[in-house]
């Protein structure tokens, strides 16, 4: 491998010389790479030449095998990806007339559509200047019928498409023929693809063109991650089991420059706005060409646009970038950014992909990073010039994430990674992709069950689960087998499962894929107070139906960079005015929340533990830090910290796990309840990244003392057994798992804009059919995949166990008078958390209450 | 109208009392309105056979909701154990629901009859009588001042119990929306919650409902997990 820091082309040149003339290595399978000689002609016009791994991956290619390239941004990895597709067309000889069409050479994956077509672009270039005769299309969801039509009739060379297409492709009647000339298949940005379902549905997709065409070859482009292997795996056949790709890893260029805010004003103690170093993040703007600034939601992107809008005395062109704002809105963002434009872009991790654009030479990051390996892929955002280091800023928006934005700096100087490990393979994607295959063809389960092993995240699927899920795609699966006569699939007289009906393709096709959007409206701008009957103002974005829900005419909202008054909704548009100089007056939720990494959170324990290392940290935090050791204590790196106090009339027990919000937010449920029967009467509680803080009536503290509770049992592992099924079994965020599974699996229709309302009464919503499930089936294959996909989602599960075990015995009580400096962050939160509650009855009880008080309790009594 | 005495009907809690058109009633949070005096229980929109609907067109959705919702019914039966049974329309959800009715479910059913009247309102989505089954199939049943039908009709006198129209109320309180199915009265007629498994519903507020209740006398009975709570139309959102 080649372990080279790949400078200026000199150093290149002479890499490649050594490639091609001396075989530096004796390794069998690297045979020197062969490269046409308009190649060399080209490289050499330019004064460039090819970079050592490309050339390496050129000659493992040619060798016959697959390869993952790992490489920072602008280490010329598209061409490197390409580099075997573009020499084998160079050379293949010309059709001859009457010789029948050649199907697609090469499939290009990308996560992104924009990716896609910036790809095309990238690559039409040295095609058309060294005259190679290669068609090269793009398909995604925007490409036109007819062209999708032609595509199939006549294919393109290389088709640049994404994971949804390829899904459609591969359920078509005719995809044996359309993929059987197939050489290459190459995945850009595989760190981002394989971390979610897509990319299970990719990963058996990818089986499938295997089974099609035996000696496929993979090649996966990617950014640095944490564990290499994993993505080896995903590339190839897993038969046997463990089988790898082969690996070329870039170092990076220059280290990036990357420093933490030093801020002049007082940093807060919670809150995420950062609305105290706006005037130093426009200093910052100001001393630079184009800035990017990065944030990890949509409200704060919008909230940072507006708050630099306030006070752009000298109107930079400043501009917002997020997924929510229309798509003609974001184009024109864009285009200014490609042309240098803009000063500064506020975006959200829209824009995280590797796409190239202006000439970006800072990058601020607003908020804490959350991840170590996030950091620097939004880092590498700057400065595309491998030999230069890029620069970049953090800005913590509160002392905790003072403490986390210097643990990312110290990774980023270290170059440690922290994606998350790969999933196993979830079953409702499974299940979408069996019925996908039959669509195309009948098939055998035997060998779809081998095909499907041979898929990375699949490989220790068991036939008995496999048989449970095609029993599901045929009959929905339930134990009561009324459905016979409704099979979606059927076995033929051969023993091939066959689709029942040509209409079940059809509404296959429609169905496609594993992203499920959350139900948004469009929000249309009209005049004020004109309301619904003023129509035909641009559409500025979509937002969440159920932030809209909660809004009454008059209430402003910050979107799209403006001050906003909802005027109503009318179907599935929402009708909003321009309500300049007011403030927005509901705060707006939403956009994506990653959860603080495992490796930044064992970081941040580390530096409180450690107070050499303080001296790093901004003073005013390390006076917080030494004023905690002085009133309370601060835990050892692997201890867990709980205090327990009085404040008001009630009695607060505060942990410090840091093991981020999802995972607390499980533990404060589960606490509750046992705190409810230990007698601690406790009232709520609330989560942050941090730490998880608990209410209750009764002093927790003389109860952990007087042995009348004890810590230990309270936190015990057995809390993810019982406590854990009982409570999961109402919650909200089982059955919001489950809708997505529902979808995903088939099993209910996925909902089209404007069906959504109408539909309401006669559709069967997917809340229901849960109560129904798990009352009369709960080890249906449908409620398995949802506890699988809940314990490593929305609740986070096996990072809470993981730090159970970690604490066991180890567990710090600190009993104390009154609140202590680390426990001000989250004090400052209770009550400020909107209540995601289980049951609406509290929220109803007090509606009635308040009528009832209106109406001097005339209205509506109940029988005890 | 009854006094101030709440009736008390063991296995009822938390249903609310209501009068309409100075009839004594009570909504039962399972979905059911039973009429003391008269000994009458009224259930809408059942929508049995859903399930196997739904599968028919390829959406294999659990095949539990028939037996789920009569085992409700069962309940609410043995709770207030009525003299008579209306069931207001859309009992099955389509014309052959009837007959695709497995064949315990049929025996429960037919059992839960026995002994008492029961009424087959016609809906739209069951217009003629469940095959093989007992009871009368009504176009509309009129009972002192009330008045039984299917389809909420506009202008009607005082007295009209009706369904068809799937009513939920929605409330926003302290930054959270609640939806729920409700009764939705306004004294003088009821439009009543569809009591099926599988069944989705419609805001009180929209369009559909036009016409129906006194302007500001609407209350909607929502139905909550522990009780039914009485919220004012003031109070209520649309969507």
């Amino acid at each position: 491998m080649f372990q080279i820091s790949l400078g200026g082309a000199q150093a290149a040149r002479y890499l490649w010389r050594v490639t091609r003339q001396s075989r530096p290595r004796p390794d069998p399978e690297t045979t020197p790479a062969i490269l046409p000689d308009q190649f060399i002609k080209w490289f050499a016009e330019r004064g460039w030449s090819p970079r050592a791994h490309q050339i390496e991956l050129l000659a493992k290619a040619q060798a016959g095998r697959s390869v993952l390239l790992i490489a920072p941004t602008g280490a010329g990895k598209t061409l490197a990806g390409f580099m075997p597709t573009l020499t084998d067309l160079a050379e293949r000889p010309k059709r001859r007339p009457g010789e029948r069409r050649r199907g697609i050479h090469t499939l290009y994956i990308s996560p992104l559509k924009a990716l896609a077509v910036d790809i095309e672009r990238n690559l039409t270039k040295p095609v058309a200047e060294m005259n190679l005769p290669v068609t090269m299309e793009t398909r995604t969801g925007d490409t036109p019928a007819h062209k999708r039509q032609r595509q199939k009739l006549v294919p393109p060379d290389i088709l640049l498409t994404t994971p949804e297409q390829l899904a459609l492709l591969i359920a078509t009647s005719d995809a044996r023929r359309f993929f059987e000339d197939l050489r290459y298949i190459v995945f850009d940005e595989l760190h981002s693809l394989v971390t979610s379902k897509r990319g299970h549905l990719l990963a058996l997709g990818l089986a499938r063109l295997r089974a099609i065409v035996p000696g496929l070859q993979a090649i996966g482009l990617s950014a640095t991650v944490a564990d290499p292997d994993e993505l080896r795996r995903w590339l190839v056949a897993q038969e046997p089991q463990g089988e790898m790709a082969d690996l070329i890893t870039v170092a990076g260029g220059a280290k990036p420059d990357v420093s933490v805010l030093d801020s002049r004003e007082r940093v807060p103690w919670q809150g995420h706005s950062s609305r105290y170093a706006i005037p130093e993040i426009y200093e910052l703007v100001k001393a630079h060409r184009t800035t990017l600034l990065f944030v990890n939601t949509r409200s704060q992107a919008e909230l940072l646009f507006a708050e630099l809008w306030r006070i752009n005395d000298d109107s930079l062109p400043i501009a917002l970038h997020h997924g929510s704002l229309d798509v003609s809105q974001r184009r024109r963002v864009e285009k200014a950014m490609e042309t240098n434009a803009l000063r500064a872009i506020v975006a959200t991790s829209t824009l995280d992909l590797g796409i190239d654009w202006g000439d970006v030479d800072l990058v601020i990051h607003v908020g804490a990073p959350k991840g170590a390996s996030r950091l620097a892929q939004r880092i590498g955002r700057s400065n595309h010039r491998m030999d230069e280091p890029s620069k970049a800023i953090l800005v913590p928006s509160n002392r905790f994430e003072v403490l986390e934005c210097r643990a990312a700096l110290e990774a980023s100087t270290v170059g440690a990674q922290d994606t998350p490990p790969l999933l196993e393979g979830a079953l409702d994607v499974l299940a979408q992709h069996v019925l996908g295959v039959a669509c195309s063809a009948p098939f055998d389960a035997d060998e779809l069950h081998r095909e499907v092993l041979t898929a990375a995240p699949y490989a220790g699927l068991e036939r008995y689960t496999f048989d449970r899920v095609v029993d599901f795609v045929a009959t929905g699966g339930y134990a009561l087998k009324s459905y016979d006569r409704y099979a979606k699939i059927r076995r033929t007289s051969e023993g091939l499962w066959r689709v029942s009906h040509p209409r079940i393709a059809q509404q296959y096709r429609l169905n496609v894929g594993t992203i499920i959007e959350v139900p948004a409206l469009n929000v249309r701008y009209v005049r004020q107070g004109k309301g619904p009957v003023a129509r035909g103002g641009p559409v500025l974005g979509k937002i969440e139906e159920a932030f809209l829900e909660t809004l009454v005419q008059g209430d402003t909202f910050l979107f799209a960079g403006k001050v906003l008054r909802f005027e109503g909704i009318r179907e599935n548009e929402c009708y909003v005015s321009n309500a300049p100089g007011k403030d927005a007056k509901v705060p707006y939720y939403g956009g994506g929340k990653f959860p603080l990494s495992t490796y930044l959170a064992d970081q941040v324990r580390g530096m409180l533990a450690d107070p050499k290392r303080w001296k790093a940290l901004p003073e005013q935090v390390a006076d917080w830090l030494r004023l905690q050791a002085e009133l309370s204590v601060l835990p050892r790196r692997d201890d867990l910290l709980v205090e327990t106090f009085p404040n008001g009339n009630r009695f607060y027990m505060v942990a410090y796990p840091f093991e981020g919000r999802l995972a607390h937010q499980t533990l404060g449920m589960l606490l509750t309840r046992r705190l409810e029967r230990a007698g601690a009467r406790p009232l709520g509680f609330v989560a942050t990244d941090y730490v998880l803080g608990v209410w209750a009536l009764a002093d927790m503290g003389a109860m952990f003392k007087s042995g009348k509770a004890e810590l230990g049992q309270l936190f015990d592992e057995d809390m993810l057994g019982d406590d854990l099924d009982a409570w999961l079994a109402d919650s909200w965020m089982l059955k919001r798992t489950f809708r997505a599974c529902a979808q995903i699996s088939g099993l209910i229709e996925k909902r089209f804009p404007g069906q959504e309302k109408s539909g309401r009464q006669v559709t069967v919503s997917a809340d229901l059919i849960y109560d129904v499930l798990r009352s009369h089936e709960p080890d249906h294959i449908l409620l398995q995949a949802t506890r699988a996909d809940a314990a490593a989602g929305l609740l986070d599960v096996r990072r809470l166990a993981d730090m159970l075990s970690r604490i066991k015995g180890r567990i710090m009580h600190k009993d104390l008078d009154r609140i202590s400096p680390l426990a001000v962050p989250i004090m400052l939160e209770v009550g400020r958390e909107r209540v995601d509650g289980e049951s609406g009855d509290s929220l109803l009880s007090e509606a009635e209450a308040l009528m009832a008080e209106a109406m001097g309790g005339a209205t509506g009594k109940s029988t005890p | 109208m009854r006094g101030a005495e709440p009736i008390f009907i063991e296995g009822a809690a938390h249903a609310a009392e209501i009068a309409v058109a100075g009839e004594t009633a009570l909504c039962d949070r399972r979905g059911a309105l039973y009429f003391p005096d008269l000994g009458l229980l009224c259930v809408s929109d059942l929508h049995l056979e859903k399930g196997s609907s739904l599968a028919r067109r390829g959406m294999l959705v659990p095949p539990y909701d028939t037996v789920a919702t009569l085992l409700r019914l069962q309940a609410v039966i043995d709770c207030y154990r009525p003299r008579i049974v209306v069931s207001l329309g859309d009992s099955f959800h389509d014309k052959e629901g009837a007959s695709r009715l497995p064949s315990q479910m049929r025996l429960d059913l037919s059992a839960m009859m026995a002994g008492r009247d029961w009424f087959w309102v016609a809906g739209n989505h069951d217009p003629a009588p469940p095959a093989g089954l007992p009871g009368d199939t009504v176009e509309a049943l009129a009972l002192g001042a009330l008045r039984f039908r299917h389809e909420p009709s506009k202008n009607a006198p005082a007295g009209e119990i009706a369904g068809h129209l799937h009513p939920c109320a929605r409330i926003v309180q302290r930054g959270r929306s609640v939806r729920r199915r409700c009764f939705a009265t306004d004294g003088e007629r009821i439009v009543m919650p569809a009591f099926g498994q599988y069944t989705g519903s419609l805001n009180v507020l929209d369009r559909a409902y036009a016409g129906l209740f006194r302007e500001d006398g609407l209350i909607a009975y929502m139905i909550g997990a522990s009780k039914v709570f009485a919220i004012s139309g003031a109070m209520l959102r649309p969507g």
